[in-house]
C-alpha cells in the first residue's frame, strides 16, 4: 500500500465520509482514492474551486454532523489557514492531511521536505493549540489518520496529518491491527432541552461541549468572533481569556495521552537522535550503524510533534551528551528541543532542504566518535 | 403574519445603523422562509463577514457567521453533507462579489441547492467605506478620494450565464417585489442569486450627496428599471440604472440530487 493511500483507509476506518479539496502534487492520490472510495460508501467526494474552499467546505460539512477530511501540498496549506483558525475558534472537528513538498513558493513539487512543522503550529493568526501527527511509515499514515479523525472529533479541533512526498509516495506492506482494537470517537451529543440548549455551556471535566449536527433538533449561532456559552459575540475580556484559555486546555489537560513515539535504547546510551516522519527512516538506519560501530546511541521517534513531547523529549535526552535532530528543513523542530533541555547538553541539527532525502550518513556524522 | 419566531429577539436591537438597508432585506428573508413554511430546524444560514453577515446572528434558525467571502463555500459543504437541509447564504457586495466571487461562479456552475442573498450596498460597510467591485464608477469612497473609475459587476448577469436556476434583483424600496423575489429563490430547487440593492447612509450615502437615508430611497427608487423595459433601452441609457426583476428561472437538476443518483448508480441499486 502506498503512504497517501494508507491515509485514505486509515480516515475511512475512522468513520470519515466527505472529503473536500483542491489537486496537488504530491498529495493527489489522497483526494483521487477518496473519489472513487467514497460514493460507494454512501458518502460524498466534491473536488472544490480551490483549497480555500476545500477548507470551508470541510467545516460545513462537520457542522452538518459529518466526519470531514481535507488534504493538500505547502501552497495550499499557505491557503488554508485562515479557515483552520476558524475551525479552532469554533470547536469544529476535521482532518488536514499536508503532504509536505520542498518550499517556499512552488518550490520542488516532487521533492520530499519537512519545511512545514512551523506552519503547521503557528501557521494560522493568533494563539492557537495545534494537534499534529508526522507519520514515518505507511502503517504510521493508516495509524496516525485513523487516529487524527479521533481526536479531532474527542478534542472538536482540526488535526493535521503532517506527511512528506516521501511516505506520501511510499510503498510498502502494512501491519495494522485488528479492526477490534480500532476505537471508533465520535463527538459528544447534547440531550437536554433544545430550547434552552447553550452551545458553547461547558459541564464535562474534559471541557469539551457537546456538538449536534444542522438539522438534528437543536439550533445554535457560531461565529468565528470570540464567543461566550450562548455561541453568540462578546468581547468583554473575561470572555475571551476563559473561551482561549479553554482551547488550550481542552487540549493541554489530556497531552500525556497525546505524545504517540517509538524509542529505540535510550537507556544503554550516552548520545540521542531525533527524528520524524522521512528523515525518522534514516535515523534509524544512523542509529544501526552507530550501534554496529560499538556507539551508544538512543533513538526518539516523534510521531506527535505538536504539542512538542517536552515530557518525552526531556527523559530521553537529560543524560546524554549529545543529541542530534535530524529534519528535512534548515533546523524547524531543534529549536524545541533547544527551549526543553538542559542548556548544558550540546544539540546539533542533520538537516538537508535540497529536495533530497536525508542520508543515515549525513545523521551518523552529527555523532561523536564516528571517525 | 406571525414574524417574531424567526428572530432571536433577545439580540435586538440590532447594530445596523440608523437607516441602513441591512435590516429590511433581512425581514425579507424571514418572510420567505414563512411563506415556504420551512421547519426552522432545517434551515441553516450561512454568512461572511460584513455589516450584512450580521444579520445572521439576529435570525433563529441554526447560524453560522464564517469568514470573509467564503460563505458559498461553507454552505456547499452544509449542503452536500445533508441535503435535506435548507441553506441560505447572507452576504455582501463585498463579501459576494470582491473576496468570494470566485465561489459564487462555481457554486453556480455546480446548480447547488444553496439560495444567496447578497445585500448590495454598493461599499464596504463594516471597514468604513472603500469602494467595492459594485460601487458605481464615480462614486466616493475612502480609497477613491477622486470618484472610482472601475465599472460595477453586474452579479445577475454573471450568475444567470454561470448557471443559476434562479437570478433576481430587487431593491429595499420595492419592498413588496423583493419578498416576492425571496419567495420565487426559496423556492426553486437549485442554486439561487437573489441581489437585494440596500443602502448605506453612513459610509456611501454621506460622502456622495445622499445625505439622508430617505434620499437614498429615492435614488433607488429614481434609477430602477424593471428588466422588461430595459430590454428595449440601450446601453448608454441604462448606464448608472438599476434593472430590477428575474433575470432567470429554469429546472435545471440540482448538484446533490445528481450526486444522490451517482451513488445509487454506483452502488448498483442496493443501498
Ligand atoms: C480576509 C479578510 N479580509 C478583509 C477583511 C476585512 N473586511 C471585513 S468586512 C469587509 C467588507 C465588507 O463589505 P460588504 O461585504 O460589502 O459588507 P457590508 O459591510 O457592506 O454589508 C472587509 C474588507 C476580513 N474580515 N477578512
Ligand atoms: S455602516 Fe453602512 S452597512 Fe454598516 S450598518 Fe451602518 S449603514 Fe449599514
Ligand atoms: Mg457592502
Amino acid at each position: 500500500m502506498q503512504g497517501n493511500e494508507a491515509c485514505v483507509e486509515g480516515a475511512l476506518d475512522a468513520g470519515v465520509r466527505f472529503y473536500a479539496g483542491y489537486p496537488i502534487t504530491p498529495s493527489s492520490e489522497i483526494a483521487e482514492d477518496f473519489a472513487a472510495k467514497l460514493p460507494p460508501l454512501g458518502g460524498k467526494f466534491i473536488q472544490m474551486e480551490d483549497e480555500i474552499a476545500s477548507m470551508a467546505a470541510v467545516v460545513g460539512a462537520s457542522l452538518a454532523g459529518q466526519k470531514a477530511v481535507t488534504a493538500t501540498s505547502g501552497p495550499g496549506f499557505s491557503l488554508k489557514q485562515e479557515i483552520i483558525g476558524f475551525a479552532t475558534m469554533v470547536e469544529a472537528p476535521c482532518v488536514i492531511m499536508n503532504v509536505q513538498r520542498a518550499g517556499p513558493s512552488t518550490g520542488l513539487p516532487t521533492s520530499p521536505a519537512q519545511g512545514d512543522v512551523m506552519q503547521a503550529r503557528w501557521g494560522t493568526h493568533g494563539d492557537h493549540p495545534a494537534l499534529v501527527l508526522c507519520p514515518s511509515s505507511v502503517t504510521d499514515a493508516y495509524l496516525l489518520s485513523f487516529q487524527a479523525v479521533n481526536w479531532a472529533e474527542r478534542f472538536r479541533t482540526p488535526v493535521i496529518v503532517l506527511l512528506d512526498e516521501t511516505i506520501g509516495h511510499l510503498r510498502e506492506r502494512v501491519r495494522l491491527p485488528g479492526r477490534e482494537e480500532m476505537v471508533i470517537s465520535s463527538r459528544k451529543q447534547p440531550h437536554g432541552d433544545p430550547e434552552t440548549f447553550q452551545p458553547y455551556e461547558i459541564t464535562d471535566e474534559d471541557l469539551i461541549p457537546p456538538l449536534p449536527p444542522y438539522g438534528g433538533g437543536y439550533r445554535f449561532h457560531t461565529t468565528g468572533l470570540y464567543h461566550d456559552e450562548t455561541g453568540f459575540p462578546s468581547n468583554r475580556p473575561e470572555v475571551t481569556d476563559r473561551l482561549l484559555n479553554r482551547l488550550h486546555e481542552k487540549i493541554d489537560k489530556y497531552k500525556e495521552t497525546l505524545f504517540l513515539y517509538e524509542s529505540y535504547g535510550l537507556r544503554q546510551a550516552n548520545q540521542l537522535i531525533i527524528s520524524y516522519g522521512a528523515s525518522a527512516r534514516s535515523a534509524k538506519a544512523a542509529w544501526r550503524k552507530a550501534r554496529e560501530k560499538g556507539l551508544l546511541v538512543g533513538l526518539l521517534i516523534l510521531k506527535t510533534i505538536w504539542p512538542f513531547p517536552e515530557e518525552i523529549v526531556t527523559q530521553a535526552g537529560h543524560d546524554k551528551n549529545n543529541i542530534v535532530v535530524a529534519e528535512m528543513n534548515k533546523g524547524q523542530l531543534i529549536g524545541e528541543v533547544e527551549r526543553v533541555m538542559d542548556k548544558r547538553i550540546p544539540i546539533r541539527g542533520a538537516n538537508r532542504a535540497d529536495g533530497v532525502l536525508i542520508t543515515p550518513e549525513q545523521i551518523l556524522a552529527k555523532l561523536e566518535g564516528v571517525n | 403574519m406571525e414574524l417574531e419566531k424567526y428572530f432571536r429577539v433577545e439580540k435586538l436591537p440590532h447594530i445596523w445603523c440608523p437607516g441602513c438597508g441591512h435590516g429590511s432585506v433581512m425581514m425579507s428573508i424571514a418572510k420567505g422562509v414563512d411563506k415556504l413554511g420551512w421547519d426552522p430546524k432545517k434551515v441553516v444560514v450561512v454568512s461572511g463577514i460584513g455589516c450584512s453577515s450580521r444579520a445572521a446572528g439576529y435570525l433563529n434558525f441554526n447560524t453560522l457567521h464564517t469568514v470573509h467571502g467564503r460563505p458559498i463555500a461553507f454552505a456547499t459543504g452544509v449542503k452536500l453533507a445533508n441535503p435535506e437541509l435548507h441553506v441560505i447564504v447572507i452576504t455582501g457586495d463585498g463579501d459576494g462579489a470582491a473576496i468570494g466571487g470566485n465561489h459564487l461562479i462555481h457554486a453556480c456552475r455546480r446548480n447547488i441547492g444553496i439560495n444567496v442573498v447578497l445585500f448590495n450596498n454598493q461599499i464596504y460597510g463594516m471597514t468604513s467605506g472603500q469602494y467595492s467591485p459594485m460601487t458605481p464608477e464615480g462614486s466616493m469612497a475612502t480609497t477613491s478620494p477622486f470618484g472610482n473609475i472601475e465599472p460595477p459587476f453586474d452579479l445577475c448577469e454573471l450568475t444567470k450565464s454561470a448557471g443559476a436556476n434562479f437570478v433576481a434583483r430587487g431593491t429595499v424600496y420595492h419592498l413588496p417585489k423583493l419578498d416576492s423575489y425571496m419567495e420565487k429563490a426559496f423556492s426553486k430547487k437549485g442554486f439561487s442569486y437573489l441581489e437585494a440593492i440596500s443602502q448605506c447612509p453612513t459610509y456611501y450615502g454621506r460622502r456622495n450627496k445622499l445625505k439622508t437615508p430617505l434620499e437614498m430611497l429615492e435614488w433607488q427608487k429614481e434609477n430602477s428599471i424593471d428588466i422588461k423595459k430595459a430590454k428595449d433601452l440601450d446601453p448608454e441609457e441604462l448606464k448608472g440604472k438599476i434593472i430590477t426583476g428575474i433575470f432567470t428561472e429554469r429546472d435545471e437538476e440540482e448538484y446533490t440530487v445528481r450526486y444522490d443518483k451517482l451513488i445509487a448508480s454506483v452502488q448498483g441499486g442496493k443501498k
